[in-house]
């Protein structure tokens, strides 16, 4: 299966995860401060931010692209709860 | 029955209505006065704009207020300074009657408005700080101050004649007809407790509203809810700060991270684990480590040094398939504080089945706690090896909240296997 390489830069620790993992399902076993609140895409409390390996990234759905333009999110934001890990390394953190 | 007009300043009018038998308000919140819904209505010389409105079941008496200071014709700004039904009740029906008025709320309230109104197909002007809506001769200026206490709050200051219309900010739950804050019975206890049940949560945000509010000259504070304060209103704003200020002098606050560890005890073995992860978090330069055995002490002042510390650890034994009551009593009295991002982490010694502490872990993943590193449980009386690993424990605890923790690399599979999360 392939694999991908998620780096939660708040508590230093890299997870290898099947590619099509969601980003919530990771965060919040290891204890990262990615926190969540409907988990449904739509009160963007996951909001956190790609610190690089966003090409690595499933493509925003409209709902996600919805739900950030309405939070004024910059390019590099993404929900963890919407967002997948397609492949290589992505280094995430809160935010 | 007819009400008086009552005037805030010239052309401006207070249009809200009393509940004066309200004793519950919104599940958290007693009141012994009840409430008011305050809405305000202010005239330029080419528009009139409404600011809030009132809960539902007063809609008669808003619309009835409303009439006798305005034409529904005239009415070109709503004003929206919070979306909760306790002042967006009458709102329908006002848009309904008066359709020329455009509906200005804060950035952060459009998808709850859309909720509010079930319908994708509104008109609205989103507005930020620095935006402004013209009445003629008036203007209504913005301030965006999220989460006081919704994400969408915001606060209006009408420029010329220096008022503040200030949504929940400065306001609390004291009926009193009499209006004014100079007029009416004593209301400081209910200022003073409308703060600590909805505004403490947000201590943070309050402070960044207070920057935008501060250097604004105030003749008079018109908040949502309870007396109307021209007498003396920036005595209520410095008030404010004084509350959302630490309790206490924090004296390591610049040299250490605080790490809090409550812990209760059957036979003294989970008091013993709780000594083990002291020391071993004292050993990390930079971290303050205190103990609490909760059987000595009551929830409030742990809810507040809560409020202050950077980590809380929890060890509590496992007594009949769960974790012990004054922990979980103490885990259900933090929504009054924000905890979000915190550290936080269980352990405890258990005779049989041990489930205290990944319950205890899950619940402060629930609070939005960060829960690095995996607890540590002992199986009754903690061996010399046992209290090496809490000591571990500490000062893993220790590392993570110094920021040098070691950068681990786990699989995916770890996690799962692990019922709360891989070993750190």
């Amino acid at each position: 299966m392939p694999k991908a390489n998620v780096t939660f830069e708040d508590i230093g620790v890299t997870v290898t995860v099947p590619a099509g993992t969601r980003l919530i399902e990771i965060s919040e076993k290891v204890g990262a401060g990615i926190t969540y609140g409907c988990r449904e895409g739509e009160c963007a409390t996951c909001m956190m931010k790609i610190v690089s390996g966003m090409e690595n990234m499933s493509e925003r759905s409209v709902l996600e692209d919805k739900v950030l333009q309405e939070n004024m999110a910059g390019r590099s934001h993404r929900l963890a709860c919407q967002a997948q890990v397609l492949g290589g390394d992505v280094v995430v953190r809160p935010g | 029955m007819s009400c008086e007009q009552v005037s805030l300043a010239p052309g401006v009018f207070w249009i809200g209505a009393l509940d004066p038998q309200l004793r519950v308000f919104d599940v958290i919140l007693k009141t012994a006065n009840g409430t008011s819904y305050n809405a305000y209505c202010v005239r330029g010389e080419t528009g009139v704009a409404v600011i809030d409105t009132v809960k539902a079941e007063f809609a008669d008496t808003f619309f009835e207020r409303l009439e006798q200071v305005a034409r529904y014709d005239e009415i070109t700004v709503i004003v929206l300074n919070h979306l909760e039904p306790d002042h967006t009740g009458a709102l329908p029906e006002l848009m309904r009657r008066a359709p020329k008025a455009r509906l200005y709320i804060s950035v952060k309230a459009q998808t709850m408005l859309k909720a509010l109104l079930k319908s994708e197909d509104l008109s609205y002007v989103p507005v930020d700080t620095g935006d402004s809506v013209d009445l003629g001769g008036r203007t209504l200026a913005f301030l965006n101050t999220p989460f006081l206490h919704w994400p969408d709050t915001q606060c209006t200051y009408l420029k010329e004649d220096a008022l503040l219309f200030s949504g929940d900010v400065f306001g609390c739950h004291f009926c009193d007809s009499r209006l004014f804050n100079d007029r009416v019975g004593d209301f400081r206890f209910s200022f003073e407790y409308y703060y600590q049940h909805i505004m403490r949560p947000f201590r943070e945000h309050v402070r960044h509203g207070l920057d935008l509010i501060e250097p604004l000259e105030l003749k008079l504070i018109a908040p949502a809810h309870g007396p109307i304060l021209r007498d003396g209103p920036r005595a209520y704003v410095q008030r404010y700060r004084q509350l959302a200020a630490p309790l206490l002098h924090n004296e390591a606050a610049d040299r250490a991270k605080t790490l809090l560890i409550f812990y209760i005890s059957s036979y003294g073995n989970t008091a013993r684990m709780a000594l083990a992860v002291r020391d071993g978090a004292e050993e990390i330069d930079g971290v303050r480590a205190s103990l609490y055995d909760l059987q000595g002490g009551e929830v409030t002042p742990f809810v507040d040094l809560i409020e202050e510390g950077d980590g809380i650890v929890f060890g509590s034994p496992t007594i009949n398939g769960d974790a012990v009551k004054p922990i979980w009593d103490l885990l259900s009295s933090l929504a009054v504080v924000n905890i979000k991002d915190k550290l936080g982490a269980a352990f405890g010694s258990y005779g049989w089945t041990g489930e205290a502490v990944q319950m205890l872990e899950d619940r402060l993943r629930g609070l939005k706690l960060r829960v690095p590193v995996a607890g540590v449980r002992v199986k009754l009386i903690p061996t010399d090896e046992e209290l090496d690993r809490c000591r571990l424990f500490g000062r893993q605890l220790a590392e993570h909240l110094t920021g040098r923790a070691t950068r681990r690399v786990i699989d995916m599979s770890e996690l799962l296997k692990e019922p709360s999360h891989a070993q750190g």
